[in-house]
């Protein structure tokens, strides 16, 4: 007959005969971790997105980069982006356990320890930034390294629970992957993949803002200071307008700076006109969130649009460009 | 007490568990099915990663040939 090690436990415990501290003794019961709950704390979804954008910044980037190195650049910036995500479930495992959104995670659902998942995250962290060093080169990882310790020093642990313009700031994390992928073929940084910076900086506030409004009950228990929750509705929306005003310029601003062609230009104003339609349709509601779910949805289609269409026009030879124009 | 005395001092340890008499139950932690599976499962994985880095350090010692550590600024 076999036993297990809690039935070990417990029989040692009720007959008076653990010698192991009830407190240390969790700690020791084999993991029941599958290699999908280590994948789920990478943000899979949050580290295509962050691939995608890089890999923009890579493309657009002059110079020639040879397919296997840019390739090893990807890999690194995604394991980067997914240490990142890992190091925010572990400090944020108390939030998460509270809302309703984020309650199934790994250590809140108790499938991992937080120890495992710091060591997890501190690993593939270290990992990354180094083998983009040694193979690719040292801005790159510099980069990437100061993109992993913003998100997680600056954002998780700082901003996150002490201000309503957490993403505000925070954001410059999430926008600095073409960056990062303009450094791997360059060795620099130019004004062109800042200007795809300053893209994904202005729209993370009416993108998370819009899910804020329907998610602030969640956000309140937990204790996170998000605009709705601090500010109220009505600050938020008017927030998300004016953020949204802010952006479209900045949308098109690589077709106006001579970046992208003109196909890139009409997408950015078709899609940029939306995007302030939604933001005014936000504005307006007085009952429900069904404005502020479309402009969350649309908003992710509409960081995809432009940096899909940026990448066609750049992988074509600015095809698109000269025959719109 | 010789060096070889000392090295050998282990052997005549008794094991940290008596064998289990007949019928007896084995001595241990006895993983339950759902940890097995658990264990397979990250086992692989971290297989598959080690192996796809190594392709991957492979190829591009390949590429880059002998500066394959130049890093340039």
């Amino acid at each position: 007959m076999s036993v297990t090690f809690a039935q070990l436990q417990l029989g040692a415990e009720l007959s008076g005969e653990s010698g192991v501290d009830p407190g240390i003794a969790p700690s020791l019961e084999p993991s029941l971790a599958s290699a999908r709950d280590y994948l789920e704390l990478m943000k899979p979804r949050v580290m295509s997105l962050v691939v995608f954008t890089a890999l923009v910044g890579l493309v657009v980037a002059p110079g020639h980069i040879h397919p296997v190195i840019g390739l090893t650049a990807l890999i690194c910036i995604a394991v980067g982006a997914g240490a990142a995500g890992a190091l925010n479930m572990w400090y944020d495992a108390d939030i998460d356990a509270r809302m309703t959104r984020t309650a199934g995670r790994p250590i809140p659902a108790g499938r991992l320890r937080p120890g495992e998942v710091l060591a997890f995250g501190l690993t593939l962290a270290g990992f990354s930034v180094v083998v983009l060093g040694l193979l690719v080169n040292i801005v790159a990882a510099a980069l990437l390294a100061l993109t992993i310790g913003f998100y997680v020093v600056i954002y998780t642990m700082w901003l996150k629970r002490s201000t309503p313009q957490n993403i505000v700031i925070g954001g410059a994390a999430g926008a600095l992957p073409p960056i990062i992928g303009w450094a791997s073929v360059t060795g620099g940084v130019a004004l062109e993949p800042v200007v795809l910076f300053l893209i994904i900086f202005l729209w993370t506030p009416p993108h998370f803002w819009a899910l804020a409004l329907y998610r602030k009950d969640d956000y309140a228990r937990a204790g996170v200071p998000m605009l709705p929750v601090v500010a109220g509705d009505d600050a938020t929306r008017l927030q998300i307008l004016l953020y949204t005003l802010v952006l479209v310029p900045f949308g098109v601003a690589p077709w106006l700076l001579g970046y992208a062609g003109a196909a890139y230009g009409i997408t950015a104003l078709v899609a940029g006109a939306i995007m302030i339609v939604l933001a005014l349709r936000i504005r307006a509601e007085k009952q429900g969130y069904a404005a502020g779910k479309q402009m969350f949805a649309f908003s992710i289609l509409y960081l995809f649009l432009l940096f899909a269409v940026l990448l066609a026009d750049r992988m074509s030879g600015g095809l698109f460009g000269h025959f719109a124009t | 007490m010789t060096m070889s005395d000392s090295m050998n001092d282990g052997v005549n340890k008794p094991p940290p568990f008596p064998p289990p008499l007949p019928g007896e139950r084995e001595p241990g932690i006895k993983l339950t099915d759902a940890q097995l599976r658990a264990r397979r499962s990250r086992s692989i994985a971290i297989g598959v990663a080690l192996g796809l880095l190594a392709i991957l350090f492979y190829i591009v010692t390949l590429v880059k040939g002998p500066g394959v550590l130049e890093r340039p600024l």
